[in-house]
């Protein structure tokens, strides 16, 4: 159902009540006094559990087309709200006690503009979920690489933050480059930027073109996901930005990328006679993801700063997930789903307790973590539940997610997908072995290597308590149960 | 700062209760499709008594007449049928028409009154109800609804032995500081009763029981739902095998906790004791666990705490052993995952506990007696079951261990706690063979007849190559550990013959091996912690000044050799009769190893034992023989293994029917 303007306003409550939010904000730094940190954190925090609240009770089974056929409203994008809206709620808790990103000990600096950049990243992130013309898709896009640029330099006299965005500039403007030009030849193909009708198009296109287009948008989206050979600024700006910053890159502007790559490809090589059936595509994606496991876990080896190691990590963990992409198919989307979802708790515990550990004065490296597991007994321990569950071992959510990615290219290769998916999985479980490696050289650290350091128990700001327990506690429930996330996966994969 | 604690709970709070709503609020709009016009009522039946007769109704809900093809029963598991229902034939209902169908349960005369393991089936009613999941076997009607029937069951038993360690890590945790001694007392009561109650359940268990008599052959089943829309299931049960083995690891557990006295108090004692206590979870688990999905599950979960068992607590080199451990076993581990992913996704559409229909099964049984993969389509050239039982092997195999992939193997053993050596000799290499039983042997025979001289091989070389390195040991410890590997060969040969001797002497291998090495574990921290070396040049004599230590050291030494009226021997030699006429030549080299291990464990014997007595130790060992702890920990596994050398039929019996079921199941492929 195709909806004008007007009516399409009462289907974007959510971002609506973000861009009230926004406003607040920016009117609350205006204001001459010195704009209150709490206050602000207040405001952004209500804003997300409001956009939260009005996207789970405006949702619809029935998928809807908004603004002629810009944006999509569906379960499928109401999933990625949520992701990218729980994601900002804990990053803002987490802001609260960083002094990278709001020096809370000098004064409340510039609380007010760094939530109000937080919420529009969140903004963008809704509209990169809800995308279904490739307008909007590149707006999204952008407004959250923007977002992303500043909020990852917002330390101030920090070098390494200043040079963390402007690598994440130079290397983001060559990605968007690339995919406007793969956008335009999309547009070549079929006169027109609505996804549904490329779709109709590239499938009676020559192949040929249809995958070169395809290539060069996976550039643009792979940039947002960082996957190899997109991947370089990852571990700069997840190094150099704000802790809170990078546990915010590390989940939110990947959902939304995740968002948009299964709605394009979807539509251009989901269905029969797709590129998928036509052209070595699948080849591309299967191969693209076994590099970015394998490139990132054994640059992950080496690395001496945690939130790098966490860096190359991710850039794995997103090769695990393009794997879903590539098996496609309802199992295949389903376990991209449930992936990011757990992905979520997992990658922010681990960022919540970088930062954690920041606040309280320790450093960084792996080597300054030895002994944390006598120090700050609740942070080590989030800390390994979120290790376990990256490498995907049960009891944790993270072994279910695995399992479906695992499962979903089994069962491609079963149903004639060939070889290649056989060998895919097995090169993508070994990767969690060889990944087992360095998540334990982080253990070892906080438990083994613990006699030179202190054992004093150091305290850790309430705040960042309550969300890593908030955050480790899905981790292991779904682990065991995951009715609710399963049937929440289930009901948005295929609404579009 | 004081105002901010209380803010940040309650945003907290809020927070949590948003996302919940949010969760049910779409669950609930995703759910907000028109409910199926076929209502069944009851959803679930248990039946107490034989003869029992309950009633179920048929309703038509919807607005549009509902077909409704013939309803039947159907039964999960082997055997004789015990639930019958009034035959309905095919008919239409009309909206808001109800029928009412009787179900009986009659057991038959050989299971009266109640079956062993219970009784599990569905009543099956086909429909045109397309909200309904389809019929995997059509007939009537493509799709279908269906009432859970069971027996009653007792209480849950395995789910108590398996999960009641868990009960013991909140109070280990909350012991007070300064009061840590407590932790060794909660973490005995924690292991005793899983003892207990698998002492009981031994007691209750019929050997008698085949799979003929249904349920597969099992006991004590548990089976129930575990989620929506995903077959996997809650389902444990035990059968000869497991039931051995659930026992030996609760033993191992206890003995374990006994020698873990010996850790020093302040080294983080509330977290080892945790730890080990996940570990029996994990490995009670693995034991029970029929349900693929869950037996993968509790295998990973025991990597965790061995990690930190061996790593936090170990000797010198404990980084480098517990990351290799660790390494090793889950390398094998995801390949059984894939393995396990592969053969789900080649099983046969059939019916979950409660009549759901499925297209795919993680149920272990129904893998192994409903489903042939023999006509799989090759993967990347090799036959689909071949390729399948070669990653269940090499995950199993590196438990074992199997030489060449043994080498995890003497690195933690030497370098873990004295407990933790006792339960990775004790139970955690037992894992492998029991896997390759369960898994390679019973679910894809036919490339186990392919690999059984291979296998017959691997077993003689692991014989062979771990006597003859055990003989070039200096360190006592890293000896014991190398019989292991040598010990664990001749389950592999027993395995290998493939008949009912030879797999019965591997079983009984198992179980004696686990009491016997354990004993050499605990003598060898024994007079670790009284001298702080395990360098056998550096002993001698220690009978004269040690007689109970030297005693109970040569019983465990001999009956490790396989000394004629001690436990070791009976696996050994049914070892033997039953390969022998698989495999001559091989079992004839095997022999060889028989010559060898008496060789080191004599060696061993006098080096520590006899000669003169090393004058370095009279203030370390004279007078500290063993003492009360210690024995307790020693005497029982030494009556088990003097008991069992005389009398093993307790053993032997309780193995007897599975192992002729698993032979079936080899034999006809």
């Amino acid at each position: 159902m195709t909806l004008a303007n007007l009516p399409s306003f009462r289907h974007l409550v959510p971002e609506n009540i973000l861009v009230l939010g926004i406003l607040a904000l920016v009117g609350l730094s205006l204001a001459r006094r010195p704009a209150s940190r709490r206050l602000a954190g207040a405001i952004a925090f209500l804003a997300c559990l409001a956009a939260l609240a009005a996207t789970a009770l405006t949702a619809e089974s029935q998928p809807r087309v908004l603004f002629h056929g810009l944006l999509a409203r569906d379960l499928f994008g109401d999933f990625f709200k949520y992701l990218g809206l729980v994601t900002t709620a804990f990053v803002i808790l987490v802001a609260q006690r960083s002094r990278d990103a709001i020096d809370y000990r000098n004064e409340d600096r510039e609380a007010p503009e760094f939530y109000a950049l937080l919420l529009s990243a969140a903004l963008a992130v809704n509209l990169m979920a809800a995308a279904s013309d490739l307008l909007t898709a590149y707006v999204g896009l952008e407004l959250v690489s923007v977002m992303s640029y500043i909020l990852a330099g917002f330390t101030p006299g920090s070098r390494r933050s200043a040079e963390a965005a402007l690598k994440y500039v130079v290397y983001g403007g060559v990605a968007s480059g690339a995919m406007l030009y793969g956008m335009s030849l999309l547009y070549g193909l079929a006169a027109s930027t609505d996804l549904a009708t490329i779709g109709r198009a590239a499938a009676t296109a020559p192949a040929l073109p249809v995958l070169f287009a395809a290539v060069l948008c996976l550039a643009g989206f792979g940039f947002k996901i960082a996957v190899v050979p997109f991947h370089m600024w990852c571990p700069d700006v997840y190094e150099g930005a704000p802790t809170p910053v990078t546990a915010f890159l590390s989940v939110a502007p990947k959902a939304g990328g995740f968002a948009l790559l299964l709605r394009v490809f979807g539509q251009i090589s989901g269905h029969a006679q797709g590129l998928a059936d036509r052209s070595p595509w699948l080849l591309v994606l299967l191969v693209v993801a076994a590099t970015t496991m394998t490139w990132g876990n054994l640059a992950a080896l080496g690395q001496q700063n945690l939130k790098r190691l966490l860096a190359y990590s991710s850039i794995a963990q997103a090769g695990y997930v393009l794997l879903g992409v590539a098996a496609g198919g309802v199992a295949g989307q389903e376990a991209v789903l449930f992936y990011l979802a757990v992905y979520l708790f997992i990658s922010l515990a681990a960022f919540t307790a970088v930062a954690a550990v920041a606040d309280s004065g320790g450093g960084e490296s792996v080597a300054e973590y030895a002994g944390l597991g006598y120090r700050m007994p609740l942070v080590a321990f989030v800390l390994s539940v979120a290790l376990f569950a990256l490498t995907g071992l049960p009891p944790t959510a993270g072994f279910i997610g695995k399992y479906y990615l695992f499962a979903a290219l089994i069962e491609r290769g079963h149903n004639g997908g060939g070889a290649a998916f056989y060998i895919v999985a097995v090169a993508a479980v070994l990767n969690s072995v060889v990944s087992l490696y360095y998540y334990a050289r982080v253990l070892r650290a906080m438990y083994i290597d613990s006699a030179s350091a202190t054992h004093q128990t150091v305290a850790v700001a309430a705040v960042h308590r309550v969300v890593l327990v908030a955050l480790t506690v899905p981790t292991i429930l779904l682990g065991v149960y995951w009715s609710p996330l399963r049937d929440l996966v289930h009901a948005a994969v295929g609404t579009w | 700062m004081k105002s901010q604690n209380r803010v940040v709970p309650g945003l907290l709070a809020l927070s949590i209760c948003s996302t919940l709503a949010t969760l049910t609020i779409s669950a609930g709009s995703a759910a907000a499709t028109p409910g199926p016009r076929l209502r069944l009522e009851p959803a679930a039946l248990t039946f107490t008594h034989a003869g029992e007769v309950r009633e179920v109704t048929l309703r038509n809900t919807g607005t549009n007449v509902l077909r409704i093809g013939s309803t039947r029963v159907w039964h999960d598991g082997s055997g004789v049928p015990v639930f019958t229902a009034d035959p309905l034939e095919a008919t239409g209902l009309l909206p808001g028409q109800t029928v009412a169908l009787h179900v009986r349960f009659v057991p038959t005369a050989a299971t009266a009154p109640l079956p062993p393991g219970g009784a599990f089936g569905a009543l099956l009613v086909p429909c045109d109800d397309d909200t309904l999941p389809g019929d995997p076997n059509p007939g009537g009607g493509a799709y279908i609804g269906s009432v859970a029937l069971r027996s009653s069951q007792g209480p849950p038993l395995l789910s108590l032995i398996v999960f009641f360690p868990l009960l013991g890590i909140p109070f280990i945790l909350l012991v007070p500081r300064g009061r840590e001694s407590l932790t060794r007392i909660v973490a005995l009561v924690t292991t005793a009763v899983p003892l207990g109650l698998a002492l009981w359940m031994i007691r209750q268990f019929d050997p008698t029981v085949t799979r003929t008599a249904g349920t597969w052959g099992l006991q004590f089943v548990e089976h129930h739902g575990w989620i929506r829309g995903f077959p996997v299931e809650y389902f444990l049960g035990v059968d000869g095998l497991s039931v051995t083995m659930v026992l030996l690891t609760a033993l191992i557990t206890v003995i374990a906790v006994g020698a873990s006295w010996s850790i020093p108090l302040t080294q983080h004692i509330r977290g080892y004791f945790a730890l080990l206590l996940l570990l029996e979870v994990g490995m009670l688990g693995v034991f029970c666990a029929l349900d693929f999905f869950l037996f993968y599950m509790f295998w990973e979960v025991m990597l965790l705490p061995m990690y930190f068992l061996i790593g936090i607590w170990g000797g010198p080199r404990k980084e480098y052993a517990a990351i290799k451990f660790f390494l090793y076993t889950l390398a094998g581990s995801v390949l059984m995952l894939l393995a396990i992913i592969a053969l789900y996704y080649s099983s046969k559409a059939t019916y979950l506990v409660d009549g759901t229909p499925t297209a795919h099964t993680f149920d272990m049984m129904k893998l192994a007696w409903a489903n042939d993969f023999g006509a799989e389509s090759p993967i990347a050239g090799f036959a689909f079951p071949r390729i399948v039982w070669l990653a269940f092997f090499v995950a199993f195999a590196i438990k074992v261990p199997v030489v060449p992939l043994h080498t995890w193997l003497p690195d933690a053993h030497v370098e873990a706690p004295t407990a933790v050596s006792v339960i990775l000799a004790g139970v955690l290499l037992k894992m492998g063979v029991y896997g390759m039983m369960r898994v390679n042997l019973s679910i894809l025979p036919e490339a186990t007849h392919w690999a059984a001289q291979g296998l017959a091989v691997l077993g003689v070389v692991g014989m062979l190559y771990g006597a003859l390195v055990a003989m070039a040991q200096t360190d006592l410890k890293r000896l014991v550990a190398y019989s292991s590997v040598s010990h664990m060969g001749y389950c592999l040969l027993g395995l290998s013959a493939l008949t009912p001797t030879g797999l019965t002497g591997a079983v009984a291998q198992m179980f004696n091996h686990g009491t016997i090495t354990a004993m050499m574990f605990l003598l060898v921290g024994a007079l670790y912690d009284r001298t702080h070396t395990r360098e056998l040049s550096q002993f001698g004599g220690v009978a004269h000044v040690m007689p109970r230590y030297a005693t109970v050291f040569g019983l465990a030494f001999m009956a490790s050799l396989g000394l004629p009226g001690l436990s070791g021997f009976i696996g050994e030699v049914l070892v033997f009769i039953g390969a022998f006429p698989a495999w001559q030549a091989l079992t004839i080299t095997a022999a060889l190893s028989v010559i060898i291990t008496a060789a080191y464990h004599l060696s061993a014997i006098e080096k520590v034992l006899l000669g003169p007595f090393n004058e370095r130790w009279r203030s370390a060992l004279a007078g500290f023989d063993l003492d009360l702890r210690e024995a307790a920990t020693l005497v029982p596994l030494a009556i088990i293994v003097i008991v069992l050398g005389f009398w093993p039929a307790p053993l032997l019996t309780t193995i007897t029917a599975t192992v002729q079921d698993l032979l079936t199941a080899v034999a006809t492929p």
